[in-house]
Formats: structure tokens, C-alpha cells, sequence
């Protein structure tokens, strides 16, 4: 092997980000609040687990507004899952949750970002992924890709959500747990019949019960909003995890 | 405090610039010489246009500013923005 190439896997060319033609060709409710969009696009070269892409609308006026949601799919190219969780003084989310319909063409920008994603066959090192909200978008991608890919590395995702209507990708989710994939939801406002952890904000304490010891030196992707995750990055650091091996994304109605 | 996002938030429009991705690359403060993956600086959204500061010193690192038909992108807070070699 050539010395300077030491990674597992050759690297592959990155897709080249441009503007894409997509039609939504599905449309489901998520949550109460939030939509799953599958878009054709048929340009579309794929994308690296754990990227974005930038939705941008025109008003007939020519007004133009643009929103980033991350990728929910590890999906051949030509194919795109997104969730999108309306907020209520968006310029693009509720026009994608309340009007937006099966036949609706909408122009993509992407694959965007290479900062905050994973690739099979990296490293051997586990992989725990920490969701706040809709923030578990990107790390559900990350977790089909691994399962996908049968990587072998342990991943972890610890959820924190709301309420048991809320969880993006429950069933999904769920059916992907094994051996090598575990879920831990902590529930902020309301849980399931019995469920037998305390109800609240997650704590400092839970984090370091529910995720990968720094002995382990685990890859950690925290994503959700910009509360959430200041709030967590440095618990991280103090349980002994090194700044550099947590990788952030915050979101938050640009 | 306004509410600030982090460089991911940058990838759209610098990409409208650069070829390479450039928000995984690392960026050294112009001010206090921190260096950090852009993704890493934190972005202020409400601002005309995108304003992104080192997350030490606060230092504003870049601006990036769309109006209409151009795009304005300031790098003076920037001290070295340092790339991967593209991939074959």
C-alpha cells in the first residue's frame, strides 16, 4: 500500500455538489409535525452519510428562500429521503410539512458538508451518535449506512426527544438494533406506558451511563440544536472524550 | 446573545466559491491563532448574510453576504485555511 494512502477503504471521489431537479414522489407523516419527503432526482450522484443539501424555493414574485436538511437516506443515486420538522416561523419548512405535494418539483443544492460525516471502513474505533430532536436526521443516515455496509465497528445512538409521537424513524430504527447497532431514547416530556427512566432533559449523569466510556475512544456525532448540543460537547469532554474525536452540528430555522 | 448555528451552515454557499468542500478544512484564527475546522466556528445567521467567528476569541473570521446576482465573501479574520488534497 502506498504510504500516503493509509486509510482502510480507497477513498472515493467525492460527488461534486450542484443544483438538482427533484420531484417528491412520497410523501408521509413523521411526527405530528414533521414530514417525510422521498424526492426523485434523477442528477442526483448520491451521498456520503451524514451530509446536507440546501431546498430552495421561488415565489412566483421571484422571491427566493433556501433551508438546509440534512440527507435522511443512504440511498443509491438519483434517490433522497428528507425529514423536515416545521417550525412555525420558517420560510420553507411549513410550505414543505403543510403544502407541498406528490409531483412537486423542487431545486436541491448538494451533496453539501464533509465535516460531519461517516464512511464505512475508516476505523475500527465504536461510534456513539447523540440526537437531540430532529437532530437524529444525519445519524439515522449514518446508521442505515453501517448497517448497509455490515461494518463491523460498534455503533450507539442515545435519542432525546420529546415525546414517543415524536421519535423520527421509530420503526426504522427499531428493526436496525443488533449486535452491532444499539438505541437508548431518553424522553423530555412524556414516555410510553412504564417505561422506566426518569422523564426530563437529559441529564450529565444519564449521558455518562447511556454512552460509550472514553476508554474506549468512541468517534462521537452530536447533532440538534444549538442548546442542546453546547450543552453537551463540553459534559463530553469532562467525562474524558477528546475534543477532536466530537464532531457537531448544529441546527436551528436559518 | 443572538443565536448563532456553527460552520456547517457555510457549506452551501461556499461551495458557490470554492471547488473542494471547505468546511472540514481547518482554519486558523487571524486574531488568536486557534485553529479548528471551519465546521467548527460558529456561524451568526441574522446578520445580512453569514457571519462566522472563532469559537475561542470571538473573532469574526468570515463573511459571506448574497445580494442578488453576487456574492460577497470577506476571509480578512482568516489567517490560513488549510485543505485536504483533492481525491483522485
Amino acid at each position: 500500500m502506498n504510504a500516503l494512502h493509509t486509510a482502510a477503504m480507497p477513498d472515493q471521489p467525492r460527488a461534486r455538489t450542484a443544483w438538482h431537479t427533484a420531484t417528491i414522489v412520497e410523501k408521509l407523516a413523521e411526527t405530528p409535525h414533521a414530514v417525510r419527503l422521498t424526492l426523485a432526482a434523477p442528477t442526483w450522484p448520491g451521498s456520503e452519510p451524514g451530509t446536507h443539501l440546501d431546498v430552495r424555493l421561488t415565489a412566483p414574485d421571484g422571491y427566493q428562500a433556501s433551508r438546509s436538511y440534512s440527507v435522511a437516506s443512504s440511498t443509491p443515486a438519483g434517490n433522497v429521503v428528507l425529514a423536515i420538522d416545521e417550525l412555525p416561523d420558517g420560510e420553507v419548512s411549513p410550505f414543505l410539512v403543510q403544502d407541498a405535494r406528490p409531483g412537486d418539483q423542487l431545486e436541491i443544492h448538494g451533496p453539501l458538508g464533509s465535516y460531519f460525516t461517516w464512511l464505512p471502513g475508516r476505523s475500527d474505533r465504536p461510534v456513539q451518535l447523540i440526537a437531540g430532536g430532529s437532530g437524529v436526521v444525519p445519524l439515522y443516515a449514518i446508521a442505515l449506512a453501517h448497517d448497509a455496509a455490515g461494518d463491523p465497528a460498534h455503533l450507539q445512538l442515545l435519542y432525546s426527544v420529546r415525546t414517543p409521537a415524536e421519535v423520527f424513524f421509530a420503526d426504522e430504527l427499531a428493526a436496525l438494533t443488533g449486535p452491532t447497532f444499539g438505541l437508548d431514547l431518553v424522553y423530555t416530556r412524556e414516555a410510553p406506558h412504564d417505561w422506566p427512566d426518569p422523564i426530563g432533559r437529559l441529564t450529565r449523569e444519564t449521558l455518562a451511563a447511556r454512552t460509550i466510556p472514553a476508554s474506549q475512544r468512541p468517534h462521537i456525532y452530536v447533532c440538534g440544536s444549538t442548546g442542546f448540543v453546547e450543552t453537551i460537547t463540553p459534559w463530553l469532554v469532562d467525562l474524558g472524550h477528546s475534543a477532536t474525536d466530537v464532531l457537531t452540528e448544529r441546527f436551528g430555522g436559518l | 446573545m443572538p443565536r448563532h448555528l456553527d460552520g456547517n451552515a457555510l457549506a452551501g454557499v461556499l461551495s458557490e466559491v470554492f471547488t473542494a468542500d471547505v468546511t472540514a478544512a481547518r482554519a486558523r484564527c487571524g486574531n488568536c491563532g486557534n485553529t479548528a475546522p471551519v465546521a467548527e466556528a460558529m456561524v451568526y445567521p441574522d446578520a445580512p448574510g453569514l457571519v462566522a467567528r472563532c469559537v475561542r476569541c470571538n473573532h469574526v473570521l468570515a463573511v459571506v453576504v448574497e445580494a442578488g446576482d453576487r456574492l460577497v465573501l470577506s476571509l480578512a479574520g482568516l489567517d490560513t485555511l488549510e485543505l485536504r488534497a483533492p481525491r483522485a
